[in-house]
């Protein structure tokens, strides 16, 4: 199934999670916040969140800045 | 020392962590500048390399993180960031920044304000960049903003505190810290800065871009307590006629 993830298109498998999506990415999910359409994501929600097709997801993160 | 919130700091030198060639030289400046309070964006994760990871280098129990929303172009994008970086574990410390001109990059102050309301309601800890008006910031301190961060000059000009004449009303109107933000070129500006009184100054592209941002961050650093002792020691008002400095009396001998 498709899910959007920064703007891009996503394959992913049914009954995937957040948490190990964000983790096949190669993302350390403690260092990167999520909204889920439109909505944010607490931490403690990654390991039970299962995506779903159509989900459009932001995977935010610091990055150097003044 | 400085007490920002309920916070308290040492060192009166934040930096920003943007623009820098490495990971490693972002990390030995931090240690040069002795900041302890440093500022970070919020982006979307490049997917095609997500090994770039700033939070690798950065220690959230040694620095006091200040994320910022930088850009942000109205109160709502602002709000947006706000909370994004709340939810990224930075605790309840915003840089509120809104800048609808990117050429410019001048704050909007009304949206600067509403985002203020908002978020201090929210239960953040605000401090706002804002032009150098006088008025706004007593608006914003009204609204619980926890400083106010009037800019030096443009954001990344390097022109210094061109702004001097209205940050000296500022500083002797605030009951909130006062926080020089953006554009100082030099150590000497950050000088000047703290000579007037401000609490405190935030540096980026000054250091980043030197040719040796580590050396530059100690000079930084360095100028940063020297103008805050020169104010605190209280500076010799300026005549515009000139007073000896050897005394005038024991020179007869000379005087045939």
């Amino acid at each position: 199934m498709k899910i959007t993830v920064n703007g891009e298109t996503k394959e992913i498998t049914p009954e995937t999670t957040l948490v190990s999506f964000i983790r096949d990415m190669d993302l350390n999910p403690d260092n990167v916040v999520v909204e889920c359409n439109g909505k944010i994501i607490k931490r403690d929600e990654y390991d039970s969140l299962v995506l779903q097709e159509g989900n459009v997801l932001e995977l935010i993160r610091f990055v150097g800045g003044g | 020392m400085l007490k920002i919130s309920d916070r308290t700091f040492r060192s009166r030198l934040f930096l920003g962590t943007g623009k820098f060639s490495s990971a490693d030289i972002l990390r030995k400046t931090i240690e040069a500048s002795g900041c302890e309070m440093i500022t970070v964006a919020l982006r979307r994760v490049d997917l095609n390399d997500p090994a770039d990871d700033i939070m690798q280098v950065l220690d959230r129990n040694k620095y006091l993180f200040l994320p910022n929303t930088s850009g942000a172009r109205d109160a709502k994008e602002a709000i947006r960031l706000a909370r994004l970086a709340r939810a990224a574990g930075s605790g309840d410390w915003l840089k509120l920044e809104v800048t609808p001109d990117p050429r410019t990059l001048l704050p909007d102050p009304v949206e600067t304000l509403k985002a203020t309301e908002e978020l201090v309601k929210e239960g953040f800890i605000v401090l706002p960049y804002i032009n150098a008006d006088p008025i706004l910031a007593l608006r914003l301190q009204d609204a619980g903003a926890a400083a106010v961060m009037p800019l030096g000059a443009p954001i990344g000009t390097n022109l210094g505190l061109i702004t001097r004449f209205q940050v000296e009303i500022i500083i002797d109107q605030a009951r909130v810290p006062v926080v020089i933000d953006a554009g100082l070129g030099a150590p000497s500006d950050a000088s000047l800065a703290m000579e007037i009184g401000a609490d405190a100054v935030l540096v980026n592209t000054a250091i980043s871009i030197a040719g040796d941002p580590v050396k530059m961050a100690a000079a930084f650093a360095g100028a940063v307590e020297a103008g805050r002792a020169a104010y605190e020691a209280g500076l010799g008002r300026k005549s515009s006629e000139a007073s000896a400095s050897s005394p005038l009396a024991g020179l007869d001998f000379i005087k045939g």
